[in-house]
């Protein structure tokens, strides 16, 4: 069996910035990455940003996932190389080549986040297409050129939901409204404003949404507004942020370390890419 | 185009695809109409995919006999096929002294219909068998033989099957109207005409409008919904075998169930609608089950939610099916197959096929039959990213090799849904938060020729 001293599980800013640091501390770490491509969420996110903790720039998430894969170069980094699970210290892992097992002295996830859909937040109404997250939008948007909809209604008001816009704007989507459940929008106030104003994008609070109507594509969703429910015409639903942490694997794994946000609250890539930082000097301290 | 067959078949869910693939095996030449974009996309779409012993099917039902030949022949022809087994067993579980009380009473119908390893399992037996059920559990009814199936491995082997034995399956055809005259059937689709010495109606929700074609109906479809939710695989450790309620008159009440993919789900609801078409959720529904889960298994708690759908059976003001040959109108009727059409259809088709026999003319001298087995969807059987490839979909570890297959082949998936039912892509805990547009592109690529 394959031993490694560090087996990182994740290429995204938290996972590649704890190998780098790692390196640099003299310690061998191997990444493994389950897509075919390094860099994380970043590489869908195609408004600025990135980068400024890291490199002292601001970037697109894009060129910053090229920069961190481009930092990457030394690295055993391995994409398309998928975690089934963990026992004790043996990974049990898949690749192109079939099933394999790799000890790991180490074992640090940093296996990210990502947003709750619509089925986990129990939301009603039929199953046309058009309903994503926001993180599927960015794939649709960014890595494939395609536009799902014209007229999309956002659920949510965190930054995140802010950065749908961004994204729709990008491909000529225009957004039919943003709706917030709570009396006022998650994300900093001026956000509502901008999202009005800049976008054209009406940020409605205290507006739930009940179901989600249409045969083949959305048609429509019921909404419920300051107590009365009413339709509201879209072809699209995006369902944005509650973010949970992508720890399928972390189940019974009391000496895996976390890294980045699979770890806790939403941040951003620069503070991911900080903690990578950290867990690696934490790690190599243990190592010494 | 028209064309001209021995049999037509109107309906592509389980039931129709199952009695093409009995008519085509019979060497006739069939073909079947499907309104839907694929096949599997109405009544056959959303159910608890099990498959039942007839142990509580009404006695001398002909839904019992077709339950027991189909349960039958579908243990004879799965290897050949390719088709899963999930040996799970069922327990009826009494949750009050009241419902205790019924146990006898199933057991004694369990073995007049036939299942005799039915019996009672005692509180202490139940709590080692299932640990984590709640400690109101009194006792309950084991059926051993009731087990696991996935709800389209076996309709898409049937149609593979048909189509090998020189069936046609037209989608995207809608059966508009009919006409009988010189002892043969035209039938008017949104794919053209069709003409065919015989038809059978296995139109499920839209069964009655279908049987106007023939006749006045003498039943009447209101689609009863049934809504489920289907929990993250960490859960399907916490239950064995498939958990059933004491049933009520009216329906056998909410199952709480492992599937072939290695979740744990709780449904189905039963609500009589009008809509023949979308199953849609409600969240109110979904709350009240999830929460009935956790009731019964309070480990639970914490446990996530994968997905949600819903079904529509063709419910009938009749108790029984609805199975008959017009013989002067050269037409079978096949209706109100309601939740236990997938158990059942393989029988219903052989009964069909008698009922062909005998009044329109024995079937011809079978040929030899092809098997054509379909790509495990199985969790408890090896599955394609075990040897090897690129996972696209990571929560269900579905291969770009499986989606691409999929999507080509004799009856490539027609929309998205028929993709995600072939291979279980998106159906995870991310419900396609990594992989949907990938899997769209990659549909829109081999489907239409464009990235």
């Amino acid at each position: 069996m394959e031993r490694r001293d560090v087996v990182i599980i994740g290429g995204g800013p938290a996972g590649l910035s704890a190998a780098l640091r790692l390196g640099e501390l003299g310690v061998a770490a191997t990444v493994l990455e389950r897509e075919q491509e390094a860099g994380g969420i970043p590489r869908h996110c195609g408004h600025l940003g990135f980068g400024w903790q890291s490199h002292r720039r601001i970037w697109s998430g894009p060129r910053f996932a090229a920069q961190l894969r481009d930092d990457s170069k030394g690295l055993d980094l391995r994409t398309g190389h998928t975690v089934l699970g963990i026992d004790g210290d043996v990974l049990r892992v898949q690749s192109e080549h079939g099933i394999s097992e790799i000890a790991a002295g180490r074992i640090i996830l940093a296996t990210g986040t990502r947003e709750t859909p619509r089925s986990a937040r129990l939301v009603g109404g039929a199953r046309p297409r058009g309903v994503m997250t926001t993180g599927a939008l960015q794939a649709n948007v960014y890595l494939q050129h395609f536009k799902p909809f014209e007229r999309p209604i956002i659920v949510g008001s965190e930054w995140v939901s802010f950065s749908a816009i961004l994204t729709c704007r990008h491909i000529g989507i225009q957004p039919v409204a943003m709706i917030e459940a709570k009396d006022r929008i998650s994300a900093p106030r001026p956000g509502d404003l901008i999202a009005r104003l800049a976008y054209g994008v009406p940020v409605w609070t205290r507006t739930k949404l009940i179901a989600i109507e249409g045969r083949s594509q959305v048609q429509a969703v019921e909404i419920e507004r300051n107590g009365a429910r009413q339709h509201m015409a879209c072809d699209g639903v995006i369902f944005t942020g509650e973010f949970v942490p992508e720890a399928a694997l972390l189940v019974n794994q009391p000496k895996v370390i976390l890294a980045g946000n699979v770890h806790g609250a939403l941040k951003t890539s620069g503070a991911c890419w900080r903690e990578g930082r950290a867990t690696a000097e934490q790690v190599a301290r243990e190592l010494a | 185009m028209h064309r001209s067959f021995d049999i037509a078949v109107i309906g592509g869910g389980v039931v129709g695809l199952a009695i093409l693939r009995r008519f085509a095996m019979a060497g006739l030449s069939a073909v079947l109409l499907e309104r839907g974009a694929d096949i599997l996309s109405g009544a056959s779409k959303g159910n608890s995919a099990l498959l039942h012993t007839g142990f509580d099917a009404p006695t001398g039902s002909t839904e019992l006999t077709c339950m027991q030949a189909g349960y039958a022949e579908y243990i004879d022809i799965r290897d050949k096929l390719n088709l899963p087994l999930v040996e799970s067993s069922a327990l009826v579980v009494a949750w009050s002294d009241e419902e205790r009380a019924k146990l006898d009473g199933i057991v004694a119908k369990a073995h007049a219909n036939g299942v005799t390893d039915v019996r009672h399992v005692e509180r202490n037996d139940l709590r080692r068998r299932e640990p984590h059920l709640a400690q109101g559990a009194r006792a309950a009814v084991l059926v051993p033989r009731e087990h696991i199936i996935d709800a389209w491995s076996a309709p898409l082997a049937y149609a593979h099957q048909a189509l090998a034995h020189g069936a046609v399956i037209l989608r995207n055809a809608e059966v508009t109207g009919g006409d009988f005259a010189n002892g043969a059937w035209t039938l008017a689709s949104t794919a053209g005409p069709v003409t065919a010495r015989v038809v059978v109606n296995a139109a499920g929700n839209f069964g009655d409008l279908v049987e106007a074609i023939a006749r006045p109906s003498p039943f009447t479809i209101t689609p009863r919904r049934g809504q489920f939710v289907v929990f993250d695989k960490e859960a399907s450790r916490l239950v064995d075998a498939i958990i059933l309620p004491v049933p009520t008159e009216r329906t056998k009440g909410v199952v709480l169930f492992r599937t072939a993919f290695g979740n744990l789900a709780i449904g189905p609801t039963a609500e009589d609608v009008t809509e023949r078409e979308v199953a849609a959720t409600d969240t109110a529904t979904l709350e009240r089950l999830k929460a009935r889960a956790l009731e019964m298994v309070p480990s639970l708690a914490g446990i996530g939610v994968n997905a949600i759908y819903a079904g529509l059976r063709p419910a009938t003001e009749r108790k029984d099916y609805v199975i008959e040959a017009l013989a002067d109108r050269h037409w079978i009727t096949v209706g109100g197959i309601r939740s236990t059409g997938l158990t059942a259809c393989l029988g219903i088709a052989q009964h069909v096929a008698g009922l062909y026999a005998s009044q329109f003319g024995a079937l011809p001298q079978a040929p030899a039959p092809v098997w054509t087995p379909v790509p495990n969807l199985a969790e408890e059987r090896p599955r394609p990213y075990m040897q090897g490839g690129e996972i696209v979909c990571h929560c269900e570890r579905v291969t770009r090799g499986e989606i691409v297959a999929a999507l080509e082949g004799p009856l490539p998936a027609g929309d998205l849904g028929g993709l995600k039912r072939r291979t279980r892509a998106m159906m995870g805990r991310c419900q396609g938060f990594n992989c949907s547009a990938h899997v769209d592109a990659l549909f829109r690529e081999k489907r239409h020729g464009a990235a």
